[in-house]
């Protein structure tokens, strides 16, 4: 009975160790953890940009205000990162179903020079049908990557062409504008897709 | 001749097999499996290229390039993303896979990178892609080309 008892204690010791251990990992390195600090972009509301959709209409960070948004960066003729990140967003809005319909998702490019309306306008359309191309002249690129604190860079290749160096996070924004976090290329889906409900929630909380 | 005629035999029923045929050729001791591409947009934009490639022999084995009549640059880049988040590509070079060991070229890491198109990557197709070998041996693997948006090889 006493053993009973003491095994009793043990196991509930061992669980409340093991919760501990899980609230720790969760907010320290889990999906509730801190982004490094440096390259949080700034708020939508303070960003300054003028871009044209893969449709031909005129979009700027007002566009994105009011649902929640997730951007992200690269070019259509990246053979490797690029089309992998389109696919996982395109996976993450599958499990997301109907929220996912509240949401604004914008692939900028890094890349105007080739990433014409046009070519924009192709490549998305072999993505989810949330996904909206961004392109504009090269100096308002650098605007938008400016506000997002993020980099990219002009690489020649041996072939002779050149292909870019770029940031290849996912961005994530409440519906007020407000950063919320970002998905780091390579995370897991198990993280990814929380950190977007957290985005999608924040405006829940902000309407109330 | 006779030799000739079975070698003909061989690759058909290779390329007949399907998806993750192993390749077992020459004096190397190398399989490849789940071998897998995308589709392209046109032939201007470089492919990309992934599987699994194991050493299956007792001596490491160096893997020194790539040829496929599908492109005229084909050549294994290595993705890196930094502490920053920022991706960039470069050549990967000599690859030495230890006895017992594999390597794998899966997206956001190591590929085989397809430059110079010689003809669209289109969805169903496949295509030839021989890895070379340091010791002039060559393994060729027949690989299937999956949708743009394909995540792995199962897609």
């Amino acid at each position: 009975m006493q053993r009973r008892a003491i095994l009793g204690y043990g196991a509930a010791g061992a669980g409340a160790v093991a919760l501990m251990l899980f609230v720790g990992w969760w907010r320290v390195d889990g999906p509730g953890g801190p982004e490094p600090i440096g390259q949080r972009p700034v708020a939508l509301t303070a960003m300054d940009f003028r871009l044209t959709d893969h449709e031909g209409n005129a979009v700027g960070p007002e566009t994105l205000i009011g649902r929640p948004t997730m951007a992200f960066f690269g070019f259509t003729y990246c053979p490797d990162v690029c089309p992998t990140t389109l696919s996982d967003i395109s996976g993450w809005l599958d499990d997301l179903g109907d929220e996912a319909d509240e949401m604004n998702v914008v692939f900028i490019t890094v890349d105007p020079e080739r990433d014409t309306v046009e070519t924009m306008a192709e490549y998305v359309g072999y993505f989810h049908p949330a996904i909206r191309g961004w392109t504009g002249p090269e100096e308002q690129i650098a605007r938008v990557a400016d506000g997002f604190h993020a980099t990219y860079e002009r690489v020649p290749t041996e072939s002779g062409d050149y292909t870019m160096n770029h940031s290849a996070s996912v961005f994530l924004f409440a519906a007020s504008g407000r950063f919320v976090t970002m998905i780091d290329y390579h995370e897991p889906r198990e993280f990814a897709v929380p950190k977007i409900r957290r985005a999608l929630e924040e405006e829940t909380e902000g309407a109330t | 001749m006779k030799k000739h005629i079975l070698t003909g035999t061989l690759t058909a029923l290779l390329t007949l097999g399907g998806l993750s045929v192993p390749a077992l050729a020459g004096p190397v001791d190398v399989v490849v499996e789940n071998a897998w591409s995308r589709a392209s947009i046109g032939m201007n934009r470089p492919g990309a290229a992934y599987m699994t490639i194991s050493n299956t022999g007792d001596e490491p084995v160096t893997l020194i390039g790539l040829a496929t009549p599908l492109a005229m640059m084909p050549e294994i880049h290595e993705t890196k993303t930094n502490a920053e988040g920022v991706s960039s590509m470069s050549p990967a070079g000599e690859i030495v896979i230890a006895p017992g060991e594999s390597i794998a070229l899966e997206p956001g890491g190591l590929h085989a990178m397809l430059m110079r198109l010689q003809e669209p990557m289109t969805e169903g197709d496949t295509f030839p892609l021989t890895l070379l070998f340091d010791d002039g041996s060559e393994v060729t693997v027949e690989v299937p080309i999956l949708s743009i948006a394909a995540r792995g090889p199962e897609d």
